[in-house]
């Protein structure tokens, strides 16, 4: 099949473990992790070591020192916003180089995905998607609300049993992430003991800091050849300490979502101003006005938790 | 008797690798997988009983697999054919289909000669257990 399934009595005697790294990509998607994410030191801290082990792994294979599949679900909590989606379709990348996965892609459901509306819907649906993921990594987004001890008629449990099936049974075949708020998810685990046995992995996501919010807007503006002026990057600062206080504050999230409303009311702006030509300067220059607009601003008393 | 319907029907019955090699083959031309069963291999009996759903975007055979380990449980002394549909326009079509599990004895075909009007023959097959 792959490199992976070599016997004893190979003539492999010995590794290198640096051309190894070099040669999977796996150095490749490192460097990639680092550079495009910003922050989530721990966290890249913890994929580093991940990979440095699989690799390890992968090297005691071929010497015929292990033959089990290393366990490789992992559980990754944190608050809303704070890159879980967007390090597990990393973490996908970098299990299939390393052999771990077949295909390496992404399958992101949540409960509604798995759990169906009455008796005898949930099975077929659950196997649909685990069907889907098949060769790849499977997220569970907010993955506790599979579980409801409130209700026991909830048909959540006969997912989670599913689940808990195909991820032992088959752990050569897919990896499943659970992914929600740390408290919660610590709750989930421990009502069901299952999970946390079969899980390796946990990867906990720090909140951003207010200056790494502040580059992450910045290079989400320069995606799209939007810049801030230095108003309005002062603005922004102010934004985001502002925000942050405020209910509902979910991180990169939030600052995505206050860029899109600052653009729309940058056009505006442009749109009812417009004397005569606008250069692409103007057009691609985002300024203070744009943020200050923000009802983030006006009222910090904001009773009904919704800041525009 | 061994029935030779679809494709590799002549040669020896295909192992699991072999099947998923051939699964892996359809999934990468994206051809939707559907299983079937039936317990009358009649060679003009077209429609076989459906085992679930086709599966649509699928990446690996290990989901097909995970069917036909189940339908095997439930059907194993049964025909099982897995299709492979293309649905690009122009095709639209099985573009593949082969059996991947045979009852331990297969019956027979016989054959029936029947007089009707005149001295016209008409022949049916039917099966024989």
């Amino acid at each position: 099949m792959s490199d992976m399934t070599i016997t004893t009595g190979d003539a492999v005697q010995a590794v290198d473990l640096a051309a190894d790294f070099r040669e999977s990509g796996v150095a490749g998607i490192l460097d990639e992790l680092d550079r495009e994410l910003i922050g989530l030191k721990p966290v890249k801290l913890r994929i580093r070591e991940t990979a440095a082990l699989l690799l390890v792994e992968r090297a005691r294979r071929k010497l015929g020192l292990s033959t089990e599949t290393p366990t490789l679900h992992m559980s990754f909590t944190g608050n809303p916003g704070t890159g879980k989606t967007t390090v597990a379709l990393r973490i996908a990348g970098l299990l299939h180089r390393l052999g771990y996965v077949r295909k390496g892609h992404l399958i992101s459901v949540t409960r509604d995905d798995l759990v169906g509306q009455y008796i005898g819907h949930t099975a077929p649906k659950t196997k649909e998607i685990l069907k889907k993921a098949m060769g790849g990594v499977l997220f569970i987004d907010e993955a506790y609300y599979l579980y409801r001890p409130d209700n026991e008629r909830d048909y959540g449990q006969e997912a989670i049993e599913i689940l808990l099936q195909v991820m032992e049974n088959q752990r050569d075949d897919l990896v499943v992430i659970l992914a929600g708020y740390a408290d919660r998810m610590e709750k989930f685990h421990q009502s069901n003991p299952g999970f946390r046995s079969r899980i390796a992995h946990h990867i906990d996501f720090p909140d951003y800091e207010d200056a790494e919010l502040l580059t992450i807007a910045e290079a989400m503006l320069a995606r799209q050849n939007y810049a801030f002026d230095a108003d309005a990057r002062k603005a922004m600062t102010d934004y985001i300490a502002r925000r942050r206080a405020q209910p509902h504050f979910a991180n990169a999230r939030s600052i995505r979502n206050a860029l899109d409303r600052a653009r729309l009311r940058q056009a505006n702006r442009l749109f009812e101003g417009a004397g005569g030509p606008i250069g692409a300067d103007e057009l691609s220059t985002i300024r203070a006005a744009d943020i200050t607009a923000s009802r983030v601003f006006s009222a910090s008393a904001d009773a009904d938790g919704k800041p525009a | 008797m061994r029935i030779t319907q679809g494709c590799f029907s002549f040669l020896p019955d295909l192992t699991d690798d072999q099947i998923v090699a051939q699964i892996e083959y359809c999934l990468r031309n994206e051809w939707a997988i559907g299983l079937e069963y039936t317990d009358d291999p009649h060679p003009r009996n077209t429609y076989w009983e459906m085992w679930g759903n086709p599966m649509f975007d699928l990446k690996d055979a290990a989901g097909v697999m995970m069917e036909l380990a189940e339908c095997r449980k439930a059907f194993g002394d049964a025909y099982i054919r897995i299709n492979a549909f293309d649905s690009t326009r122009g095709f639209e079509t099985v573009r593949m289909s082969f059996i991947v599990n045979r009852p331990k004895v297969e019956p027979r075909l016989a054959m029936k000669r029947t007089d009707v009007r005149g001295r016209t023959q008409s022949y049916s097959w039917t099966a024989v257990r």
